[in-house]
């Protein structure tokens, strides 16, 4: 009997992610959510630029790479020509929230019916740990060696507040995988996205706190309780729209 | 082909366009070619296609790049300054070999330049513009007839290839309005088992990119792709001659340059200058055998351009500098007047 | 023949208006025909015209810069335009808006006082097409289209100003 077994989205390639890194954890959400809606064969994911932009390999869906921050819209072109078909991004923070913020805004706000997982782990991972738009006050990184000062560079983007701000996306939600408890959070956020998708109600966002031990410099244990000290008392955890809701 | 009506070139593309089978347009405002995204937001929505104007540039051609990985006909249209901002997405484009029609109706620049007509992104349309080694196959109508057939052509070019194409027109060939007769709806249709449509569980997935961290990889898929634009070159030039034959002063223009050309060389002839014309139909490829042919009995060349002279360059290259080339232009969106063409040729004639 | 046409004036006189009836009016005679506006900002209460070329040839240049018929709807495109007109142009001067007379004597003016004309008439935005009608009438080109022509440039959702447009042509027709 198996009781633990590969989600049947996720191809066998070995993934190429940092120990420690819960980029692996999040795509196996992705994948569950795959699996239990039965949408494998009509999905199609956007890769981005940045850590994860060789997920195209690691699902077993159609998948498209974006350039830099364009994931929303490109997945937009696709869902648009193919409304019947399931478009999801799968976005870190320097994409989606610096380079691709007008895309990520304006994809919000026409209510796009895609399904966005966003990836915040506060630093630039694949170019080796610089600053990102949702680096921490007085966080140390390459490109701002004596901590951000927000005097010169400006705070974090809040990207769930911002997002919810807008009168027209469907679904907004943070959750965190530092931890089973939150793991089993951002599972249900992330299968509801889809679901929104299915049921055509438009534009849902998941932020998915992660870590990133290499380039924090930490082990893998101590920067999942960093995510607890740091990420969380800035980035609140919840549900941040939620139009059901809005509507009753 | 319909009955003629007078139309503005910028919306014979965009009705062409949708008699090739476009259902897909993706735009930005910018003058001189608004109208091709005024007249999509008209008719897109009665024939259940796609009219979205984007937040950006950017944006548009990123949404042109989704649906081409899809395996449907789709387009974008800008001018200059919005041309620049999409290079990135066209590299991604012909690097991931996607089909798609970009439009680009060209004004003066750089920078912001300003609105009227100009020819001065030649460089950037037929020899790159994006990053990489890449190229895009470049037509250049020169009049309202061409810009409706030329895009039926370039949607059929764009699929045989599985490239993007470039319509490179500029201010006046966008805003005239002249003649025209109207693609019959007819669309090309391709196989395109490489699509992202899902895998509906039957096939292995299919990847649109245009990654390879692996060098010899990409180097491999590079030389792939230039023995594609080889057989390009041998198959799909397309020029037109006028009055070549025993002509020894050579105009060459392209688009409004060619028309204001044609006026020149025919002033000429009444003279009694041997003078000809060769306009480029596609830019890439360049016309140079015609070129070379020319060579053989002309004198000198003339490139005819709205820009600081640009195209010159590919003349001299095609004639292999055996003739000398002079410049006839104006720039920064100024039209070179036949007068001025046709004293350029007697200044060539008397000089050779 | 080739009819090189400039049509001049303020944006809003409907010179462009004009232009592409000419231009349509040039296409039902079996006629090769370009219309080329200026465009831009100057569209927007500036001076704007446009570039009609009626031929028996394929049109090479669309753009007129020696025109055979030009029109000025006001006095800065008289002052613009005049000298580019070819030797033994016909130039038609909207006289209600512009007071001096043509300075060239190798040209032939026509004086119409079309926006006066059109404001009698009740369609004061029409002075246009009272030149439009004197230009026919002088030229005598595509006069068995005027109809035909009309109908393919006012807008099917205002059928009335098809009337109103044909009073006008007629106007200047008749001078």
């Amino acid at each position: 009997m198996i009781v633990f077994d590969k989600p049947k989205a996720l191809t066998d390639a070995p993934l190429h992610y940092c120990p420690g890194c819960t980029h692996g954890i999040i795509h196996r959400l992705v994948a569950e959510a795959i699996d239990e809606l039965k949408i494998d064969g009509k999905t199609i994911g956007v890769a981005p630029v940045g850590c994860s932009v060789m997920a195209y390999d690691y699902f077993t869906c159609d998948m498209v790479e974006a350039a830099h921050g364009r994931a929303p819209a490109v997945a937009t072109g696709l869902k648009r020509a193919m409304p019947d078909n399931i478009v999801f991004t799968y976005q870190g923070d320097g994409d989606l929230a610096s380079i691709g913020m007008a895309e990520t805004v304006h994809a919000a706000t026409r209510n796009e019916n895609i399904t966005g997982i966003f990836v915040t782990h506060a630093i630039y991972g694949m170019t080796g740990g610089q600053m990102a738009p949702t680096s921490l006050p007085g966080q140390v990184t390459q490109t701002s060696p004596y901590g951000r000062d927000v005097k010169t560079v400006g705070y974090p983007i809040k990207v769930c507040e911002l997002l919810s701000a807008l009168d027209a996306p469907y679904y907004i939600e943070r959750v965190a995988v530092n931890n089973v408890k939150n793991v089993l959070a951002a599972k249900k956020a992330i299968k509801r996205a889809f679901e929104n998708q299915v049921n055509g109600k438009g534009f849902s966002l998941i932020e998915v706190i992660s870590s990133c031990p290499t380039n924090w410099g930490m082990t893998p244990v101590a920067a999942l309780k960093w995510i607890d000290d740091n990420m969380i008392p800035y980035y609140p955890l919840g549900v941040y729209k939620d139009k059901d809701k809005e509507d009753k | 082909m319909t009955d003629k009506v007078l139309m503005k070139g910028n919306e014979a593309i965009a009705e062409a366009a949708i008699a090739a089978g476009c259902r897909h347009y993706f735009g930005y405002p910018i003058t001189p070619q608004t109208e091709v995204a005024a007249y999509m937001s008209k008719r897109m929505p009665k024939i259940g296609g796609t009219f979205l104007q984007a937040e950006s540039e950017i944006s548009a051609i990123n949404m042109v790049y989704g649906v081409a990985g899809a395996g449907f006909r789709v387009m974008t249209s800008s001018s200059s300054p919005g041309i620049s901002l999409k290079q990135e997405g066209i590299s991604y484009i012909a690097g991931a070999d996607l089909p798609a029609l970009i439009v680009n109706v060209q004004r003066g620049g750089p920078g912001l330049g300003g609105i009227q007509p100009s020819q001065s992104d030649y460089f950037q349309a037929t020899k790159g513009g994006g990053h990489g080694d890449y190229h895009l196959l470049v037509l250049a109508p020169a009049s309202v007839q061409e810009m409706a057939d030329l895009t039926v052509k370039a949607f059929d070019l764009a699929d045989k290839y599985r490239m993007p194409v470039m319509l490179l027109a500029d201010g006046t060939m966008g805003q005239m309005m002249e003649p025209v007769s109207l693609p019959e709806p007819s669309e090309v249709k391709t196989e395109k088992p490489w699509a992202v449509t899902g895998t509906k569980g039957v096939r292995k997935h299919n990847i649109i990119n245009s990654l390879y961290l692996n060098p010899e990889q990409l180097e491999k898929t590079n030389v792939e792709r230039f023995e594609k634009y080889k057989l390009i070159e041998e198959t799909e030039t397309a020029y037109e001659e006028f009055m070549t034959d025993d002509a020894e002063v050579v105009v060459v223009a392209f688009g409004i340059a060619a028309r204001v050309s044609k006026n020149a060389v025919r002033a000429a002839r009444e003279k009694g200058i041997k003078a000809g014309l060769i306009r480029p139909i596609t830019l890439w490829p360049f016309p140079k055998k015609p070129l070379l042919k020319a060579a053989e009995k002309a004198k000198a060349f003339i490139s005819v351009e709205l820009s600081m002279g640009q195209m010159i360059e590919d003349v001299e290259l095609a004639i292999k500098c055996s003739r000398p080339v002079y410049l006839c232009n104006r720039s920064g969106g100024m039209i070179p007047t036949p007068e001025q063409v046709l004293s350029a040729i007697e200044k060539a004639k008397g000089e050779n | 023949m080739t009819e090189q046409i400039l049509i001049t004036g303020f944006g809003g006189q409907g010179v462009l208006f004009a232009g592409k009836f000419l231009a349509y009016n040039g296409l039902l005679s079996g006629k090769q025909v370009s219309w080329l506006p200026s465009y831009g900002p100057e569209m927007r209460g500036g001076t704007a015209n446009c570039s009609v070329i009626i031929s028996d040839e394929a049109v090479g240049s669309p753009i007129v810069s020696a025109p055979d018929i030009l029109v000025c709807m006001n006095l800065p495109s008289l002052d613009k335009f005049e000298n580019a007109a070819v030797k033994g142009a016909k130039i038609f001067i909207d006289s209600t808006l512009i007071e001096r007379k043509a300075k060239r004597e190798d040209v032939t003016a026509f004086y119409i006082p079309a926006t006066r004309l059109a404001t009698d008439a009740g369609t004061p935005a029409l002075a246009n097409m009272i030149i439009t009608g004197k230009i026919l009438k002088e030229t005598g080109f595509g006069t068995d289209c005027i109809e035909q022509a009309l109908k393919k440039v006012v807008s099917a959702k205002h059928p009335e100003l098809y009337e109103k447009n044909l009073g006008a042509i007629k106007i200047g027709y008749n001078l």
